[in-house]
């Protein structure tokens, strides 16, 4: 807060060092779970049942790892999280592009081709957002049914697509609705269509909510469980499902650090997601109009 | 043949009607200017011209065809937008040529139209920028470059200057009448400032309410006013209104202004302007419209002198604006703005003989507000 005018008094000081104090402690306190998951994920089996949570490894390994990826139980197989872990991508990439593009095409005709009845629909969308999963559940299963898509990934990801829509639509709606209608006025002048001036003129400045619908959408259906477990079959199970079922799995002894290896490889795409395009994320978020 | 002809066009958004009968015919090579308060519907007939907004009855012709269903690009038009609207993505050559690219003009073709008009324009040196490394007058120039580029049939302004300072306002406003001079094309233009109206056109529509009031040369609208509201609208400062009776003087007429605390003032109407209609104003209430500049000092010579009238009152304030001063000065019941020469040397509190010549004043009944003579 260099622009801040404040006399540095020794009080002012101190008590500046007391609320840097409370706000690491809140921080450390924060990224401790991670801390120990990430610990106890790499400690062999005997570390951790001496009963030492947090302390740090003695000797180190990355078996935990290997086993949760290709060996670890989940029911009846044994053949780790790998395989569900590319399950995952299968169904979210497709996912989230489909209703990423839905939604961004939602939000131009929303805008920019008003019609009569279109904030009715706007509003009727938006209540998607608030439809709890629960709900849906049966419904969806029986229409899945009538389309043939019962168990398969095409019929998790319809789901997927028809749940985002309502949230991809709100963003893009939103940020749309503040780039100025005069823009789509001068290209149908121009001579540009529908599609032409959403493919030349918006969709070129829309950087900022396509990382945010994205960020959103990926998230979402990544850390997907209801869906997840009740519309798939075993072979086109998400990892989060594969990662419930290792956990529950029991053969005896209870292997933390490899529940904790699964739970981290599971995260870890949200993870790095955020890592990477979290900046753009929060950006997007408080993007306001495109000055033309 | 007209190059524009808009026939008893209405527009009703739900029950609000905003464009009553609007007809309006313009030659081609003309400049029209719609002019008007804010919500008198200038904007929206300018959008159903351009075809942005379909008109609820009534027809729009473009070089005699009826396009009144024809969607904007199908009318061979181009427009400049207030907020000019230039593409931010691309770059200053993209903007100017994407209509053309949207009309399958071939490649060398568009290339030599973009160098033409950033030569007009002088806007060469910018072809390579996006919108955003633009300053606010360079990008009016690339919004006037975009609607010249494709050398439409009429051309459409909304309020284009009403974003820039004060100073380039009045050098674009030169520019933009070069332009037209030099090209000769057919302009609709919708400003809210009546000088920009009085500068640019050959003709004026003076529009309210969704009616246009008056349709006529700058000079007829400013001079010869069909109402109050036009003759208050067109000029700065504007037009004061007197409110006088009109009584019998000899054989003509002569307007009595009624002073608190001094003897009434009595001000002869010109027997050249009177008109058959004054007479069942005998008596009864009217408005006396005179203009600032029909004050004069009283050593002055007019050029119309024979009727120029002598009063004499006290100077509230002086306004002096440089290339003349405005005195603000009270006359009957009400405060009214004269303009007097620069070396005029009143203070206020001071009485000062005005002259004024009552050959431009125009009389407007007190009630409808609609022109006497």
């Amino acid at each position: 807060m260099a622009n801040v005018i404040r006399r540095q008094t020794p009080a002012a000081r101190m008590w500046r060092g007391v609320l840097y104090a409370v706000l690491i402690i809140a921080a450390l306190f924060y990224v401790l779970p991670l801390v120990v998951m990430l610990m106890t994920s790499i400690k062999p089996l005997s570390e951790i049942s001496a009963g030492t949570l947090l302390s740090l490894p003695q000797n180190p390994t990355l078996e935990p790892w290997t086993k949760a990826w290709g060996e670890a139980c989940t029911g009846m197989r044994c053949e780790g999280v790998g395989g569900y872990f590319w399950n995952s991508f299968a169904i979210v990439i497709p996912a989230v592009l489909i209703s990423t593009a839905v939604g961004a095409l939602n939000g131009y005709a929303l805008t920019k081709w008003r019609f009569k009845g279109s904030e009715l629909v706007f509003a009727l969308m938006l209540f998607g957002c608030f439809i709890p999963f629960q709900v849906v559940l049966l419904p969806m299963a029986q229409t899945l049914g009538w389309l043939g898509l019962s168990s398969s990934r095409a019929g998790l990801i319809l789901v997927h697509v028809v749940f985002g829509i309502a949230f991809t639509t709100l963003f893009f709606r939103n940020f749309y609705v503040g780039i100025p209608n005069e823009l789509v006025s001068a290209a149908k002048l121009d001579g540009a269509g529908f599609f032409r001036i959403f493919w030349r003129i918006l969709l070129p400045v829309s950087a900022p909510i396509i990382v945010v619908s994205v960020i959103w959408q990926f998230t979402q259906i990544w850390n997907d469980f209801l869906f997840g477990v009740a519309f798939s079959a075993h072979d086109t199970q998400p990892v989060t499902v594969a990662l419930n079922n290792l956990v529950n799995t029991s053969t005896g002894v209870r292997e933390y650090n490899v529940d904790m290896a699964a739970a981290m490889i599971a995260a870890l795409p949200t993870l790095v997601v955020y890592v990477l395009a979290g900046k753009y994320f929060v950006r997007g978020l408080t993007a306001g109009s495109v000055k033309g | 043949m007209a190059a524009l002809e808009i026939h008893n066009v209405r527009k009703e958004f739900g029950s609000e009607r905003v464009l009553k009968d609007v007809s309006i015919s313009i030659d081609s090579g003309e400049f029209l200017i719609l002019v008007g308060p804010s919500g008198c519907g200038k904007s929206t007939l300018m959008n159903a011209i351009a075809g942005l907004e379909p008109v609820t009855s009534g027809n729009i012709y473009i070089d005699g065809e009826d396009v009144t269903w024809r969607t904007p690009a199908e009318r061979d038009i181009a427009m400049v937008f207030q907020s000019y609207a230039l593409y931010p993505s691309m770059t200053v050559r993209q903007n100017i040529s994407f209509g053309l690219e949207m009309r399958k003009v071939p490649k060398a073709e568009r290339e030599a139209a973009v160098e033409r008009v950033a030569d007009l324009l002088q806007i060469s040196h910018l072809l390579e920028r996006k919108p955003a490394q633009l300053s606010g007058g360079q990008r009016q120039r690339v919004a006037m470059g975009r609607a010249l580029a494709r050398e439409p049939k009429v051309y459409l302004f909304d309020e284009p200057l009403s974003n820039l300072d004060a100073k380039l306002r009045v050098d674009m406003r030169t520019e933009i009448k070069k332009l037209h001079q030099r090209l000769g094309t057919t302009i609709v233009y919708v400003t809210h400032d009546q000088v920009e109206a009085m500068t640019l056109a050959d003709c004026i529509a003076v529009m309210r309410d969704g009616h246009i009031l008056q349709l006529g040369s700058p000079d007829e609208v400013y001079n010869n006013p069909v109402d109050m509201f036009v003759a208050g609208f067109m000029g700065s400062p504007s037009m004061n209104f007197i409110r006088a009776t009109l009584e019998a003087d000899g054989d003509g007429y002569a307007l009595r202004i009624a002073t608190p605390d001094e003897a009434d003032l009595l001000l002869p109407w010109p027997t050249a302007r009177h008109t058959a209609g004054l007479v069942e104003q005998l008596n009864k209430p009217v408005i006396l419209g005179l203009r600032p500049e029909h004050f004069s000092e009283e050593d002055v010579r007019l050029s119309e002198q024979a009727e120029g009238t002598l009063l004499e009152t006290k100077v509230s304030v002086v306004e002096p604006t440089g290339a003349d001063i405005l005195l603000r000065l009270p006359l009957g019941e009400q405060e009214i703005t004269a303009r007097v020469g620069p070396k005029c040397q009143v203070v206020p509190g001071e009485r000062l003989a005005l002259r004024v010549d009552m050959s431009r004043a125009v009389l407007f009944d007190a009630e409808t507000e609609q022109r006497l003579a």
